[in-house]
Order: C-alpha cells, then sequence, then structure tokens
C-alpha cells in the first residue's frame, strides 16, 4: 500500500490502492481487459496488509467468493469488464437479496460481447441497475479521472457498508487505464456496517428509518439463515406468502430509493439559464466538459452537468434542466445512458452526441453543440 | 451416542422437514448432525454452504448452524469465499448432484484442484428432484426421466473419480443404506485438512421411485444390493477413494501474508 | 437399581416411511392402524423384550421421530 502523497498512476491502480486503504482485506477476481491491473495490484499488496487475494476459475465464482467473505465481516470486493459482468449479474442480484455489502468494480469497454476488449464503452450502464432478475434498486458511480477512481472507491465502500448492499463502480477503460495525477491522502473517510446488539434476532427486516437491517458475521452463534429466497426478518424462508415478499422487496427498493438525498452526487456548471447543458459522465465528459468551455468562451449558454452517481439516477434534477434548457447527452455509447436522460427531458429538447470506440476530440463535441444551437 | 431428541434440540430446526416421506435428505442431515457432534466440533463454528435443489434444504432451514443459502451451483465457489476469509470457521457444502457436478461442476473440479479446507457432500439422487425429475450428469445411459422420455442419449460419470482426479485430498463414496459408515466418513472430512467429497446416494422416492415403482424402502434395498466395499467387485463401490495429503490453498495463503508481515 | 429400554416414538413428526420397522434387525417395530395428524401411519412397538438397543432406527429415521434410550429405574415406574 502507498504511502500518502501525489503519484502518476492508473486508474486501475488508484482504485486498488482506495480499496486497501478504505479496508478492503479480500479480493476474488478473474482476468480481463482492461480491469486486470485492480487484480495484479492487489495479488502484490493486499496480503502484505494481511488482506486475502484469491484468483477463481471465473466471474461467477469470484463475486460468490466475495459474498462469502463479506459474512465474515471483511470488507470485500472484485473488479471486472463487461463480459465478466454478464457473469455476475446472477450472484449481484444475490448480494442484494442478502443484502450484502461488497463492491464490484466494472470498468467498461466496449461490446457488446466480446467487443474490443482494450477500447472504452459505456454501454452497460443499464446492465449495471436493472442486469439481474427481479425488483430491486443499485447504487453505481461513475468516476472520470485517476482521482475519482480513488475517491469513489472509498466511496463505495462506504456505501456498502452503510447501506448493505452491493455497489458498482462504473469505470471504464478511459479512467481505468489512463496515467495521470492522484493524490493519496493520509485518511479516508470509513463507514463500517451496522452491527446488531447482542439480543437481537432480527437481521432482514428492521423497523429503522434508513430500512438497513444491522448485519452480523458467520461464526458469533446467530445460527443465521442467509437465503437469496424471500425471507422474513429472521431468515426464515418464506417462498409463498405475499408479505414476506411485499415486505422484503419493498424494503430494498426503499433502503436506497428513499436515501437518494445521502446517495445522490454530481457536478454542475452554468446550468441555470442556460440555452442548452451537456450531460455527459465517465472518461467521456472529460472532452464533453473541454467544449462547453470552448462553447461558453465563444458566448455560447452552455452548461454543463455530470451524474457521479449514476443509479439512483439524479432525476429530479435532469427534470428541473430540461425544463428550462435543451439536452445534449454525450456519452461512449449508443444506449447507455440514453434512455434514462430522454424520459426526463422532452423528446423536442434532446440530443444526442453518440460515439464508439475512443473518445473524441473537444472540437468534435464542440461541433455538436454548435449544431444544435444554430 | 448422541439421541434423536439431543439432535433435534442442538442440530435441528423448521422440523418436520418438508422432505417427502423416506426421502434420503433428513438421513444426510442425521449424519452431518452425528458427525460433527462425534468430532466435538462447537456449532458455532460450523457454517452450512449449499446452493438450489431439494439437497440444499438439508441445512437451509434445517441445520442450526449458520447456513448460507446461495445461487445454483454456486455453493462451492460461495465456501471458498468463507473459508479463505476465516480459516477457523468449519465449512460444510451440501448439495444435490445436479447442482454439484452439473451447473456446479467447474466450480467443484477448482475446488478440488484447489484443495480448499471445505467438506462437500453431494447428494446424489440421480436427477433433478425439486423440478420434477429431470435428466441430469448422474442419471445412467438409457434412464428414462421427465426430459429423456425415449431413454437418456447420453451418459453419467463417476463424480467421485473425476473429483479424486481434480486433486482433492478425501473422496469417499457412501449410500444411505451405509449410515454408520456415512457418519464416520463426514467426521473423516471434517477431520482431513483439504479438500472433501463425499458422494451420497440417496433415495427420491417420489421422482425417481415412484417412476420405477419402488418405494424409499426398495431403493435402500437396492443401494444395499448394488454396492460392494470391495473395489473389484461388479457392483457399484462404496467407500474411499483417496486419502492422501497435498497443500491446501487457505494455509498457503495465510502463510504467504505470514511472511509478508501482513498478519 | 435396573437398566430399561424406552422406545420413544414422536408420532407427529413421523412421515410413516417404514425405514425404522424394515431396518429393525429385531423386529421390535410394526406399522400402526392409526394415523398421525398427517395421515401416516407411524411405528409401533410391538415386542419391546426383543429390543437390543443397537438404535438403528434412530440412526436412519429421516425425521428424528425415533429413539432408544436405556433408562436406569431406581424405582418402579409405569410402562
Amino acid at each position: 500500500m502507498k504511502d500518502p502523497g501525489v503519484y502518476f498512476i492508473e486508474g486501475n491502480i488508484a482504485c486498488a490502492e482506495a480499496a486497501m486503504k478504505v479496508g478492503c482485506r479480500f479480493y476474488a477476481g478473474y482476468p480481463i481487459t482492461p480491469a486486470s491491473e485492480v487484480m495484479n495490484h492487489l495479488s502484490k499488496e493486499l496480503p502484505k496488509v494481511g488482506g486475502r487475494f484469491v484468483q477463481m476459475e471465473d466471474e461467477i465464482a469470484s463475486i460468490a467468493s466475495v459474498i462469502g467473505s463479506s459474512w465474515t465481516g471483511l470488507k470485500s470486493m472484485t473488479a471486472t469488464s463487461g463480459p465478466g459482468f454478464s457473469l455476475m449479474q446472477e450472484n449481484l442480484g444475490y448480494a442484494v437479496m442478502t443484502e450484502t455489502p461488497c463492491v464490484i468494480v466494472n470498468v467498461q469497454r466496449a461490446g457488446p460481447s466480446t467487443g474490443q476488449a482494450t477500447k472504452p464503452g459505456t454501454g452497460d450502464v443499464m446492465q449495471s441497475r436493472f442486469g439481474s432478475q427481479g425488483d430491486y434498486e443499485m447504487i453505481a458511480l461513475s468516476p472520470n479521472s485517476g482521482q475519482e477512481m480513488f475517491d469513489f472507491t472509498v466511496r463505495a465502500f462506504n456505501l456498502a457498508e452503510r447501506y448493505r448492499t452491493p455497489v458498482v463502480l462504473l469505470a471504464d477503460a478511459g479512467v481505468g487505464q489512463m496515467r495521470e495525477k492522484v493524490k493519496i491522502p493520509e485518511d479516508v473517510p470509513v463507514k463500517e456496517r451496522k452491527r446488531p446488539s447482542s439480543n437481537e434476532t432480527e437481521f432482514f427486516d428492521t423497523d429503522e428509518e434508513d430500512h438497513v437491517p444491522p448485519m452480523p458475521d458467520f461464526g458469533e452463534g446467530h445460527e443465521l439463515l442467509v437465503t437469496g429466497s424471500t425471507h422474513l426478518g429472521d431468515g426464515t424462508r418464506d417462498t409463498a406468502s405475499f408479505s414476506a415478499q411485499d415486505n422484503l422487496v419493498r424494503r430494498l427498493v426503499a433502503k436506497i430509493d428513499g436515501n437518494r438525498k445521502d446517495i445522490e452526487d454530481w457536478e454542475e456548471k452554468n446550468v441555470d439559464g442556460a440555452d442548452l447543458v451537456v450531460v455527459s459522465y465517465g472518461s467521456m465528459s472529460r472532452p464533453a466538459r473541454g467544449a462547453v468551455k470552448k462553447a461558453r468562451e465563444k458566448g455560447l449558454e452552455v452548461g454543463f452537468f455530470r451524474p457521479k452517481v449514476m443509479w439512483p439516477s439524479p432525476e429530479k434534477r435532469l427534470r428541473e434542466i430540461g425544463e428550462d434548457s435543451k439536452v445534449l447527452l454525450a456519452e461512449l455509447s449508443l444506449r447507455g445512458y440514453r434512455i434514462e436522460v430522454e424520459r426526463c427531458v422532452d423528446s423536442d429538447k434532446f440530443y444526442v452526441y453518440d460515439r464508439l470506440n475512443s473518445l473524441p476530440t473537444i472540437d468534435e463535441v464542440y461541433q455538436k453543440i454548435e449544431e444544435v444551437l444554430s | 451416542m448422541i439421541t434423536a431428541e439431543e439432535i433435534r434440540e442442538k442440530y435441528v430446526r423448521n422440523h418436520p422437514s418438508p422432505f417427502c416421506p423416506g426421502c434420503g435428505g433428513g438421513m444426510v442431515l442425521n449424519a452431518m448432525s452425528r458427525a460433527v457432534e462425534s468430532a466435538g466440533i462447537d456449532k458455532k463454528d460450523v457454517v452450512a454452504v449449499s446452493g438450489i435443489g431439494c439437497a440444499a434444504w438439508i441445512p437451509s432451514p434445517h441445520w442450526r448452524v449458520d447456513t448460507l443459502h446461495t445461487t445454483h451451483g454456486r455453493a462451492v465457489a460461495f465456501a471458498s469465499g468463507v473459508k479463505i476469509a476465516d480459516r477457523d470457521l468449519e465449512v460444510m457444502v451440501v448439495s444435490g448432484d445436479g447442482d454439484c457436478a452439473g451447473i456446479g461442476g467447474n466450480h467443484l473440479l477448482h475446488g478440488a484442484r484447489n484443495n480448499i479446507d471445505l467438506n462437500v457432500i453431494m447428494v446424489n439422487n440421480g436427477l433433478y428432484a425439486m423440478t420434477g425429475g429431470q435428466v441430469a450428469p448422474t442419471t445412467e445411459h438409457d434412464e428414462k426421466t421427465l426430459t429423456t422420455p425415449y431413454g437418456n442419449p447420453a451418459s453419467s460419470f463417476e463424480v467421485a473419480e473425476v473429483v479424486k482426479a481434480a486433486g482433492a485430498s478425501h473422496v469417499a463414496r457412501w449410500t444411505t443404506y451405509h449410515m454408520k459408515e456415512l457418519v464416520k466418513e463426514v467426521e473423516k472430512a471434517v477431520d482431513t485438512k483439504g479438500f472433501s467429497f463425499i458422494e451420497v446416494l440417496a433415495q427420491c422416492p417420489t421422482r425417481k421411485g415412484k417412476k420405477e415403482g419402488m418405494t424409499g424402502i426398495e431403493m435402500l434395498e437396492w443401494y444395499k444390493e448394488n454396492t460392494s466395499k470391495d473395489q473389484d467387485s461388479e457392483k457399484m463401490y462404496v467407500g474411499t477413494f483417496c486419502d492422501v495429503e497435498r497443500p491446501e490453498l487457505t494455509e498457503e495463503i495465510y502463510r504467504q501474508i505470514e511472511r509478508l508481515g501482513g498478519e | 437399581m435396573s437398566e430399561r429400554i424406552e422406545i420413544k416414538i414422536d408420532r407427529d413428526m413421523c412421515k410413516g416411511c417404514g425405514i425404522c420397522i424394515k431396518y429393525c434387525p429385531k423386529e421390535v417395530l410394526a406399522r400402526s392402524e392409526d394415523l398421525n395428524q398427517y395421515d401416516n401411519h407411524y411405528p409401533e412397538v410391538v415386542s419391546a423384550d426383543k429390543c437390543i438397543s443397537c438404535r438403528r432406527c434412530e440412526l436412519y429415521c429421516p425425521d428424528f421421530a425415533i429413539e432408544v434410550k436405556e433408562v436406569k429405574d431406581e424405582k418402579e415406574e409405569k410402562e
């Protein structure tokens, strides 16, 4: 683990360093471009801080063992890219259902399928939210720099522990494999999961306003019933009753949706009164931001909006923006975040700059801004 | 010897179970409880991991220990995470033949290759029972099932031999007819450092028995007549397949951590 | 002080599979005429004196519904 200081490192390395710093002590993964650097780095560094590292036989096993580990009390994570993320969907849903804190890093690449392994893309945005079966809410963060790979990894762990849920760090090859200045601070904020008091027996339901029940560890004598089937507050499987399904699934959704204010985060600049607001995220938001700056220098009333938390989405803010301004979504995919932004903005005000394979230049995005405003 | 009442109080919950009359599942639960009791393990340290299917319901919710009832086929992978994260836990996996050798076959192979210190009990009833009795990787060639109405065009495989070849320290096979031997074998699995795999042929009177016109008792009798402890016999071998020392994954990982000053 | 063997049958835990009856080496048990609350024929002790306390029934019962106890009698108790 690196000492506090300023480093010139890849985003994936920043992510691995942040994980160790915030207390991650279990990593399981499977090699995949462009995410492997997270694993390569942790294989070397994690044991030095007492963490367990294991390379599993596939991504299914990786997330499975991460969930198993989390139930012993260790902060746990895995990292992958699209093809591996697809394999993880089933157990991502299991982590939601069993309320298991863990962090899944998806350094997105160009898809579908094997696509272009070394090229960036953000086509997994919807998958990160809707990829597993059934009704649920997900937290997904979108970094756009090496520094945010560090900071958002810290936040991903803290949100996972705070809300007892899996959290996806939705990076892309652009930020994961780019080398830039990253400051590793002396201390990072650290949140720990809610622990049960000694007489508690309900670990899967709560009357608390935050909807988050306390979580014990294996080996503490609670005779835990952890199951991906619908269950009662004490964990007992109930595969038939209306009330069990209704109580559990509504609470799981409310746990994220009801805490949006605490979870949501975005960057915005010159949005109020703008003729056009460029919405962008991930590595694409960098040329997009540059294009907005150029447009303003040329006297155009253009604002910039960047969701740092993709899920839950900043839908209320997007609607407000769409009331007054045209919206141009700039993204590194054709269907990444489009449906989500489109549903918040009137169709006659909604424009798209979509791009595949590689980042555009600032000028290329700027031309689109000019076109929309002309 | 622990009594049934003591087992019920200490190791069993949500009883009576939903298992069909004469199902082998309860017998496996009986054997596991007796084995943990006689091995002298504190049940607080026992974690039972299972996947999906009738066999997965044996520990969850019926075994009164920490249980992790997971997704189909993934029990060995989940269990590996539990064991690597906390080596002081005694991790048991209870999995059906479809769960363990079908959808979860790759995890089984690599669990054995890693020789990770898990105790895997594969409850083999020869088909997918919970979903109505479809063909499984353990169904015999030509056998009729719900999805092989004209006979199984594929063949079964010897899961125990495969797990042995993959590198497990301890592999054995018994049937629910061999309860005494089974209890001892599970106890031995718990004592083994490394991957222990016990295949238990267990009767499914409902999906398999009815199809073949056999009761649970007749199926037990079939196990008695058609198995042998003699490896050279024509009959199906029951007993130990291997019992060897090999490097164990968790111990090796912790050794590296200690060498690097991590703990 | 004498020792006697007590066979305890929990009728309502029994699913009537008959495995205990089949594997009793001394034919101590037999299928009941009556039904328990789940409509199962549970085992009944028909030859208590033949029981050798091998506890095979207990080991084989899938439902923990039968057990054999060796009880030390200090006083006379009712059968």
